[in-house]
């Protein structure tokens, strides 16, 4: 990011802080949430019911269409070959034998690829969706090793691809800065997040610190992570003209469809982006160079083209999480409060993204403390932009932050469910401000009570079965509810008594279309079957990202947005010869297939009788959600008590895990088949990023070592036990439906509860990530 | 993937002839060289489909078993013979790849499988002499945790992935060969070769040779026998260490015993120090741990896998307290 960017950012940042005081002193009632929806007093019916997914069908036939699978007459393939040096120029590009291999339709380079602008850099527009903001095949620059340098079409994927494997290049290699010692000898810089800098200092925490009677103080480190999704990134699309057809593998439909149109400098509307099934996204289902190199490329041939990623092309130019290593200390009183935290460190980034990953964030809301200092400090390398992945920040933070936690009960010779409660705030520990609903305490109990807690052994290495060595550990994990600006949706309600809903949104394997299909039917007050759920098209209403956990919220405001409308037209058209007459928008619900009185349920219409009365086939009602100032005027997080069995080989010291546990705190939960699901994603990734999930970043060339799934390990169905998962249910009354995120939240804490576990099983802290079992030998 | 010629054979002298022409060769089940080919590590002119031929398992008159080396994986791991005589064998196999991977790798195919170093299948990025003779090998100072602590040269410290050619080095498994100039045969223990200066040159196999059958001595300690993988997830990674062992005692003391290694080196590794430590003497932890660390004394480590000397020596004393209390 330049210096101007960060200039601008930190004007933003001074406005927004100006603005956050007026919002949290504002009376609840101006505020979204300030009424609480209406559905959360609904207890019994479809919300939460464990409805199986509406495409699981279509999912087991194979007959969802993914990106990489949309036929266009006249389509080629395109294959991408990558530079092999971190930094400098590319002095030649051999493409003949490429050029003159079967099938080959163009070679692009940036000798021939059209006058593209860099994509708009993620976070610094609202709909600005790219991974980096470098020029895209533009010169002969090289920003980093694994960049694209060319891209071959050709009639079909084999003879792309072996095309592009004929491609010499040779390089003018330039000094890069490739290995993290030598980017922070060279200074770092503090990081911005969303416009707000990552610091933040409350009172004298190094003093608090040095005058604790009890206190840790370690380093942890946590390694680069790629990203796996089980779908590749992949793009078919075609011109028509100036317009542009995408159908991508997105998280962000209108973003991208914005952000390409800024890249080819066309209009928005120019541009179409569909994406209607996903294979997974964790972050990384963004714009990347592939989608624009593909558009361009079709643009220069003049024919449809798809563009899916080899799994090493994803690790060579899909941005992956960031390496950090933190410094977390905590001072704290015999009897276990807290009087300091501080939590610093050191990540990696480059100059042309957007997160510095900010793994203070968990620590920010966790715990009451006499006194804070947090601060993540920027390392610039020469690498592949890093990116936002699952719980970006609280993954790797919560990993620090709840492993000083367990290791200060070890010193304090307390229990360590005990010491976080025993530090549990009042309200937000920096704001201030209340919390909309909090009841991590209510899931440590019932978590500690169903996994047996109590029949702990405290001593580590004491508990053993054969040649295992077993231990128990916890962690409090921790996801903050976010809701972003953008969302709106549209209502079509029609006489034979169906709603149809559209908007920009995403289903990535979440079950998103099935969660809201639900939370429509009963807003509206019909059966599930009569609701149809339509997303993943940018030319749909709304700007809603898949990300932060945040688009079920998203989702829930626009549409109750929209449906407020529908029920005030419905009213209008019911006229006075209804039940309905007399009754306003507000005190009105859906109920059993038509709109009835909240107080006075016998007052009721059906939708198909008040259409025809109209003489309509159909309403439409479509609205935006209101800004999202809720997150200003309360604290709002989720939470999750997690619980581990490790075991720990004596001989070989390969860590296995038994059993998991997590007792979540996300408010009401819409789905209860789905959120487990999500949950148990969550927990298994964080298992992954426990013991063996690690980007081998060779730092004498700045290239990743294991762009595959054979090396780049992630848990397989035996490293996985079975994941017990209980939750509060407990509506948030600020939150729409009363519901939080659920997405990301399973990977925080998780690592920490390994982490912890372990110790207790060998009496070995290891405090850099992944733990294998060499470092338990 | 670079375009080739594709054949099948039905019989061993058709192979042969068929793989005359230069860059021909051998394809079994595909699981590794196909992956090698996509990854134009491999760029072979021509395939000569070898799956058609002998598959069978079968007792040999002196009470070995012959196997042909188009049998796949999986078939040889649920032979009910392999299973009672040769059990190491059938775990070993077990704890290798994926169960979709052992129905389509054959048992030929398993041992000529190259390394996974990560360095030698980054042909964009990275140097590598068995790639390119005499060009440098960027492991020896770089990612190097799975690689070899035994048997390494300055020219390459890559390990051989296999967990069945372990187990088939332990038992004495013959080779046997179809060429150009006739039929031979060879131990398996002798058919790796350790990298040398030359790590391109992998086996003692002559160009054109085709492997048509793994025979088993008839070998009774091997009924008592296993094998212990040890990875980094529960499944579906190769060796950090692995250990295939069999062993025979009697009245407290080692009568005989048959041990070898794998991720260790460049080849599966038969632990003849360590048998000859162990012959005769006392069938007691401490002379298993003094025999393991005998075994490992010429180890020599690189940055990232020292670790592998004390674990193999932990997993070979294990392995050994295993079966002597099985045998007590």
């Amino acid at each position: 990011m330049s210096i101007l960017e960060n200039a601008k950012q930190t004007v933003q940042g001074a406005a927004q802080a100006a603005m956050k005081k007026a919002i949290a002193l504002a009376p609840d009632s101006w505020l979204p949430g300030g009424q609480p929806d209406p559905l959360i007093r609904q207890q019994h019916g479809l919300i939460g019911a464990p409805v199986s997914r509406l495409d699981g069908p279509l999912k087991v036939r194979g007959q969802a269409p993914f990106a990489a699978e949309f036929p266009l007459d006249g389509m080629v393939y395109a294959a991408i070959a990558f530079s092999a040096v971190a930094k400098g120029r590319i002095a030649a590009l051999d493409l003949a034998a490429a050029e003159a291999a079967p099938g080959v339709v163009l070679v692009m380079t940036h000798a021939n690829t059209p006058r593209l602008q860099p994509m708009p850099l993620f976070l610094t527009a609202e709909k600005a969706a790219g991974g980096d903001d470098l020029p895209v095949m533009q010169d002969d620059r090289i920003h980093w090793n694994g960049q694209p340098i060319a891209v071959v079409l050709a009639e079909t994927q084999e003879q792309a691809d072996h095309a592009s494997s004929l491609i010499r290049a040779t390089y003018e290699a330039e000094p890069a800065t490739i290995a993290f010692a030598e980017a922070k000898a060279q200074g770092t810089e503090p990081g911005q997040f969303m416009g707000q800098p990552l610091k933040l200092e409350k009172g004298d925490a190094e003093a608090a610190l040095a005058a604790s009677p009890v206190s840790v103080d370690a380093t942890y480190v946590t390694p680069r992570h790629n990203h796996n999704p089980i779908e590749p990134h992949a793009a078919t699309l075609a011109w028509d003209g100036d317009r542009l057809l995408l159908h991508d593998a997105s998280q962000a439909v209108a973003h991208t469809a914005w952000s390409l149109a800024q890249v080819f400098g066309i209009e928005e509307k120019q541009v179409r982006v569909t994406s209607p099934f996903v294979g997974g996204g964790f972050g990384s289902k963004t714009l990347w160079q592939h989608q624009v190199l593909g558009a361009a490329a079709a643009k220069l041939a003049g024919r449809p083209v798809r563009i899916a990623l080899s799994r090493e092309g994803m690790h060579r130019m899909i941005g992956g999480r960031t390496l950090t290593e933190q410094r977390v200390a905590i001072g704290a009183q015999p009897d276990g409060r807290f009087e300091a935290i501080i939590h610093t460190g050191t990540v990696a980034m480059t100059r042309h993204n957007a997160l510095p990953e900010p793994f203070i964030l968990p620590t920010r809301s966790a715990y009451a403390a006499g006194s804070l200092k947090l601060d993540v400090e920027v390392a610039y390398m020469d690498m592949l932009a890093n990116t936002f992945m699952r719980a970006p920040g609280e993954a790797v933070g919560t990993f620090a932050l709840e492993c000083a936690i367990d290791e200060l009960a070890a010193k304090l010779g307390m229990d360590p469910v005990e010491l976080r409660i025993r530090n549990e705030p009042e309200r937000d520990p920096v704001e201030g401000t209340p919390f909309s609903a909090r009841h991590i305490v209510e899931a440590w109990r019932a978590g500690a009570e169903r996994f047996g807690w109590s029949r702990r052994n405290p001593t580590p290495g004491a508990v053993r079965d054969g040649e295992w060595l077993v231990g128990l550990g916890c962690a409090t994990a921790t996801y903050p509810y976010y809701r972003m600006p953008g969302g709106a949706a549209r209502l079509t309600l029609t006489r034979d008594g169906r709603v149809r809903v559209e908007i920009a949104a995403h289903e990535m394997g979440m079950g998103t279309a099935t969660a809201q299909s639900q939370v429509v039917a009963e807003r509206l007050g019909l059966p599930l079957e009569a609701v149809s759920f339509a997303y993943g098209d940018s030319s749909l209403p709304g700007v809603v990202l898949a990300g932060g956990s945040q688009q079920t919220a998203a989702i829930g405001a626009a549409v109750a947005a929209a449906h407020r409308v529908l029920v005030a037209e419905l009213l209008q058209l019911a006229g006075n010869d209804s039940p309905l007459a007399g009754l306003k928008p507000e005190e009105v619900g859906g109920l059993d297939g038509g709109l009835a009185g909240l107080e006075e349920p016998a007052r009721r219409e059906s939708y198909a009788s008040i259409l025809a009365r109209a003489g309509r086939e159909a309403v439409v009602a479509e609205a935006s959600a209101p800004p999202p100032l809720e997150t200003q005027h309360w604290s709002m997080h989720s939470h999750g008590a997690m619980f581990c069995e490790a075991r720990v080989n004596r001989i070989t010291g390969e860590p296995r895990i038994s059993r998991f546990l997590g007792s979540m705190d996300c408010g009401r939960i819409l789905n209860a088949k789905t959120a487990a699901s999500q949950f148990r994603g969550g927990i298994i990734m964080g298992l992954g990023l426990a013991l063996m999930e690690e980007t081998q970043f060779d730092e004498r060339k700045g290239r990743i070592m294991n762009p595959s799934l054979a090396e780049y390990h992630v848990p397989v169905h035996m490293d996985v036990p079975e994941i017990d998962v209980i939750w509060t249910d407990i509506p948030d009354p600020h939150a729409p439906m009363g519901a939080r995120g659920v997405g990301e939240i399973g990977i925080t804490g998780t690592g920490a509860a390994v982490a912890n576990a372990i110790f207790n099983a060998t009496g070995r802290r290891v405090r850099d990530l992944p733990i294998t079992l060499d470092k338990l030998l | 993937m670079t375009p080739f010629r594709y054949a099948r054979a039905t019989e061993a002298g058709e192979a042969v002839r068929l793989a005359a022409e230069a860059g021909a060769r051998y394809l079994g089940g595909g699981t590794n060289l196909v992956d090698l080919m996509r990854e134009t590590i491999e760029r072979p002119a021509a395939l000569i489909d070898v799956t058609g031929l002998a598959a069978t398992i079968k007792e040999t008159e002196a009470g070995g078993l012959r196997i042909g080396a188009a049998a796949r994986n999986t078939a040889l791991a649920e032979h009910r013979a392999v299973r009672s005589r040769y059990p190491a064998l059938a775990r070993a196999i077990l704890a290798g790849a994926s169960a979709q991977i052992r129905n389509m790798a054959t048992v030929g195919g398993n041992i000529l499988q190259r390394t996974r170093c990560t360095y030698f299948y980054d042909d964009a990025g990275a140097r590598c002499n068995k790639r390119n003779p005499g060009e440098g090998c960027d492991a020896i100072d770089g990612f190097n945790r799975s690689h070899a602590i035994l048997g390494a040269s300055p020219a390459c410290v890559a390990t051989h992935p296999s967990d069945m050619c372990v187990a088939l080095a332990a038992f004495d498994a013959v080779v046997h060969l179809a060429g150009p100039a006739g039929a031979r045969q060879m131990p398996l223990t002798e058919l790796h070769r350790l990298p040398g200066g030359h790590p391109e040159i992998e086996t003692a196999l002559r160009p054109g040779e085709l492997i048509t059958a793994i025979e088993l001595p008839p070998l009774p300690i091997a009924a008592r026998s296993t094998y212990r993988k040890v990875r980094d997830r529960a499944s579906y990674a190769f060796a950090l260490v692995s250990v295939a062992a069999a062993l025979d005692v009697r009245d407290g003391r080692v009568a005989d015993v048959r041990l070898a290694l794998g991720g260790v080196a460049h080849k599966p590794w038969r632990a003849r120090r360590a048998e000859e430590a162990l012959r005769g003497g006392p069938a007691t932890a401490a002379a298993f741990r003094v025999a393991a660390e005998a075994e490992l004394a010429p180890a020599a480590p690189l940055r990232d896998n020292g670790f592998k000397i004390e674990l193999a020596t932990r997993t070979i004393a294990a392995v050994l307290g295993e079966l002597a209390g099985e045998a007590a």
